[in-house]
């Protein structure tokens, strides 16, 4: 009896030490990107671009990588979206054989898994075949592609999720495949859709490699698709690999920036996905 | 032998009451059925007596649940030695992922039982702990209690198969087995034959006679006749309420309530 | 007439995204294949896999240095990261309250999210002067920036994505077989030990699978802190050099010299081709979760 109180003992504390060391870094990176990032945070940072000297530690902000940033992730989630959510609905069984069904979902999970290095080389690749430089255009298709697996797989589990009595009941009024989509499946899916664009949002929001040859650097804020774009990733990056201690400091800035779009993105998932719920039938 | 009291008994899921002050004192050595119409609480009840309902999140329990003087619901209670003590057998059966043969050897593993009372057909004492259970014992022991839940000689050629692959209907008998392996008092079963065709179930049932006399037998069912011909005392719950409890026949020779009546007499169901 | 000519509509045009995501990965695999070729008309795929001399100019293309380092690196983190992760899923699984696992879960949601290039800056503040520290202590020569450092960073990076998923395979146990267990009798860890363990076993594997993918595609994070030497390493305080940063790096001056592009594409080929067999088998492993009949 004793030796297994002691048994359960052992492990719990193992549990609760590995928990611990868990939380222990999420405080950590957290606190580390907050304390280094507001000493240098000002309006400066946020709403200039580099001027002269800044990569010296002379005046300026880092507004091209955060506009940047924003240019690339909004253009990326648009077409992202455009394909992603018919794959999603094709996958349905009034639609598709389980086979070719099966088939896709195997093919997304390895998309899924691929590493945003390789879109980044293929995307490049393709780029220099199309005669394109790196550019805004070329970053946008980039993570287009790295978001799409993303997306689809979230969508296609929450459209997966809709239970079948309840298409059933629309079908039973006379509806087609399509009105049914339209009317019962988007609306029930709605949450788990919000949830798969969010989600791959912060994800192509926050990769480095697969825009690092594709969408450049900059210091201006791009004007047409076929100029290079910075970025936040790199900009962190670029600013923690030089020298100088103040371009370093204003590296965990890009950081704290980043990470707080991130955090807001994450929170604005939740909300909204408990926001529209509410009308779910369950 | 244990003697269970329950008292003023109220448990909830969430904000939804599921059983409404229930005070009941169970009768020892005895086959007590808990009958009722269906989502009247009856797994709810026997649950309650094992603490398994701990289990689930949003549950809260009030009132008490004293097992040979004991509330089982005190903070510092070893709990598995009272489920040791009070055996349940589920209304769906949920085999072990092992094979038959460990399915059984399981419990007296883990209680380090050498099963020796079992074998010398006598009950009394309590199981020696710890001590060393060779093959051959523990082969006679898988034995034992396959052959008490009638079981042995359907599965005697295929023990290393994983229980998985056997019938619901194996797999209910085998879950029974499992609970005789751990020698406990007081044996709980949740609609113990739903699952099993007429003869398995007539079985079960005469397992359950000849066990009585060892054990305190509380036995949720569905159906009125197996009550009837099984039943010494009968607990009768509606919509989460003890509506009515005494010996079997008093109960359905006499029974005091309306809904009783009705329900006995098929009205409600 | 016109709900049905709608309807077709809507399936062909579907029909016509599917195709193009599936030929999306063909697409991807075939043309890395065909940049990478040109590599092997020059070096032998021994030579290209095995081979430890890297002189692009003078049209050496060993691989073999970058590719011990990815997997020496992602290695080290998932042994770092596996006994980690398999205590805290199972307390957030099996033991912790409904509302302490929501929290928790929120919390792990957040870690998983946060970009690369965070981690990695957050290992070059810390984790590099730390793994400094230790080699002075034991007394090796190191600069920090070196495959321990790599390893540790990575870890942590892959930690919260496979305790994600081990808590959903942990989850959707259902109840009743826990109870078949605890009910004759055993305690939480002998439960978890004998039933839930062995039942989540296969998906377990693949949430583990699947943080080995991740990890050794992992590019930013790692080339941060790892050191960046083309030298197969032979302690973990060496620095080393993985194949993704080795891509990262040189991509961008690829063209002035010949072949050096397939080089990098055959790289970037081996990473996708791993990674896609591990995918592929986490597919399989958590596609029959659903069935109990082991
Ligand atoms: N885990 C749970 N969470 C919420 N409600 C529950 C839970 N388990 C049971 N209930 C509710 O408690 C009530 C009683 O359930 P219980 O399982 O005890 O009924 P029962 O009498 O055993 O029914 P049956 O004969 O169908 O097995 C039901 O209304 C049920 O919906
Ligand atoms: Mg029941």
């Amino acid at each position: 009896m004793n030796r297994r109180k002691l048994e359960e003992n052992f492990f719990k504390f193992l549990m609760a030490l590995s928990l611990g060391l868990v939380f222990l870094a999420l405080a950590g990176i957290i606190l580390i990107v907050l304390i280094k990032g507001l000493s240098s945070l000002s309006w400066s940072m946020i709403f200039e671009t580099p001027k002269g000297g800044y990569y010296l530690g002379g005046e300026g902000g880092i507004a091209n990588a955060i506009v940047g940033s924003l240019y690339l992730v909004a253009g990326a989630t648009v077409l992202a979206l455009i394909i992603s959510l018919p794959v999603a609905l094709a996958l349905q069984k009034e639609y598709l054989g389980k086979r070719f069904a099966d088939i896709t979902r195997l093919v997304l999970d390895i998309l899924w898994g691929t590493p945003s290095i390789v879109y980044g080389a293929f995307g490049f690749v393709v780029m220099v075949w199309l005669g394109l430089r790196a550019s805004l255009l070329g970053g946008i298709i980039v993570l287009t592609l790295l978001m799409i697996p993303i997306m689809t797989r979230a969508m296609d589990e929450a459209v997966r999720l809709v239970p079948y009595e309840l298409k059933e009941m629309a079908y039973a009024m006379g509806t087609t495949r399509f009105e049914t989509t339209l009317a019962v499946v988007l609306r029930q899916a709605f949450p788990g859709v919000c949830t798969g664009v969010i989600l791959a949002v912060g994800r192509g929001i926050g990769d480095a490699a697969s825009i690092l040859f594709t969408a450049g650097y900059t210091d201006e804020i791009p004007r047409s698709l076929f100029d290079p774009v910075a970025s936040l990733p790199l900009a962190v990056f670029f600013q923690s690999g030089t020298p100088v201690p103040e371009v370093q400091a204003r590296a965990f800035t890009a950081a704290l920036i980043l990470l707080v779009i991130v955090l807001v993105i994450n929170i604005v998932a939740r909300l909204l996905g408990w926001r529209f719920s509410k009308n779910i039938v369950r | 032998m244990s003697r269970i009291e329950i008292n003023e008994l109220c448990v909830s899921f969430g904000r939804n009451p599921v059983l409404k002050n229930i005070s009941l004192s169970i009768p020892d050595r005895q086959i007590i059925c808990i009958i009722g119409p269906s989502g009247c609480g009856k797994t709810t009840l026997l649950k309650s007596l094992n603490r398994l309902l701990d289990l689930n999140e949003d549950v809260s329990i009030t009132g008490d649940v004293r097992v040979d003087g004991q509330s089982i619901y005190q903070s510092r209670l070893d709990v598995t030695a009272l489920r040791k003590k009070v055996g349940f057998l589920p209304q769906r059966p949920y085999p072990l992922p092992m094979s038959i043969y460990d399915n059984v050897a399981f419990g007296p593993r883990i209680h380090g039982l050498d099963g020796l009372n079992a074998l010398s057909g006598g009950k009394a004492g309590s199981p020696a702990a710890g001590a060393k259970t060779s093959r051959k014992d523990k082969d006679r022991l898988v034995e034992h209690y396959l052959t008490l839940a009638g079981l042995w000689d359907e599965v005697k050629d295929r023990l290393s198969e994983p229980a998985a692959k056997l019938s619901i209907g194996q797999q209910q008998r085998l879950a029974l087995a499992r609970v005789l392996s751990i020698e406990p008092e007081v044996i709980l079963a949740d609609e113990a034959t739903s699952a099993l065709d007429p003869i398995s179930a007539r079985l079960v049932e005469n397992q359950f006679r000849l066990l009585k006399k060892d054990y305190t037998i509380i036995l949720v069912t569905h159906i009125l006749r197996q009550a009837r011909r099984l039943g010494d005392y009968i607990v009768f719950l509606y919509m989460g309420d003890l509506v009515e409890h005494k010996p079997a026949a008093e109960f359905f020779g006499d029974p005091s309530d309306e809904k009783t009546k009705a329900y006995v007499n098929g009205d409600i169901s | 007439m016109k709900r049905r000519f709608k309807d077709i509509v809507a399936f062909a045009s579907g029909r016509l995204f599917l195709i193009f995501v599936n030929a999306l990965a063909l697409l991807i695999f075939c043309g890395l294949l065909l940049k990478a070729a040109p590599i092997l008309q020059t070096v032998s795929l021994t030579d290209l896999l095995f081979s430890s001399v890297w002189h692009p100019m003078k049209h050496q293309f060993g691989l073999f240095p970058f590719i011990v380092s990815t997997l020496a690196v992602t290695l080290l983190a998932m042994l770092m990261a596996i006994p980690v992760c398999l205590f805290a899923s199972i307390y957030l699984a099996e033991y912790a309250s409904r509302r302490f696992r929501e929290v928790s879960r929120l919390i792990i949601d957040i870690l998983a999210g946060i970009p690369s290039v965070i981690y990695g800056l957050c290992g070059i503040l810390v984790i590099v002067p730390f793994v400094a520290v230790v080699g002075e202590y034991l007394g090796v020569s190191t600069t920090g920036y070196s495959l321990l450092a790599g390893g540790l960073v990575l870890a942590v990076m892959v930690i919260p994505f496979i305790i994600a998923i081990s808590v959903e395979v942990l989850r959707m146990i259902p109840g009743p077989f826990r109870e078949s267990a605890l009910a004759l009798g055993a305690t939480k860890w002998e439960t978890v030990k004998y039933v839930v363990l062995k039942k989540a076993a296969k998906g377990l594997v693949a949430a583990v699978v699947l943080g080995f993918a991740r990890a050794f595609g992992e590019t930013m994070a790692v080339l941060m802190v790892v050191g960046n030497v083309a030298q197969a390493p032979s302690s973990i305080f060496d620095p080393a050099y993985p194949l993704p940063a080795l891509i990262a790096n040189n991509y961008g001056e690829v063209m002035s010299i010949p072949l050096y592009d397939a080089a990098l594409m055959s790289a970037a080929l081996i990473l996708m081709t791993v990674v896609a067999l591990f995918s592929l088998t986490a597919h399989y492993a958590l596609s029959r979760l659903g069935d109990h009949n082991d």
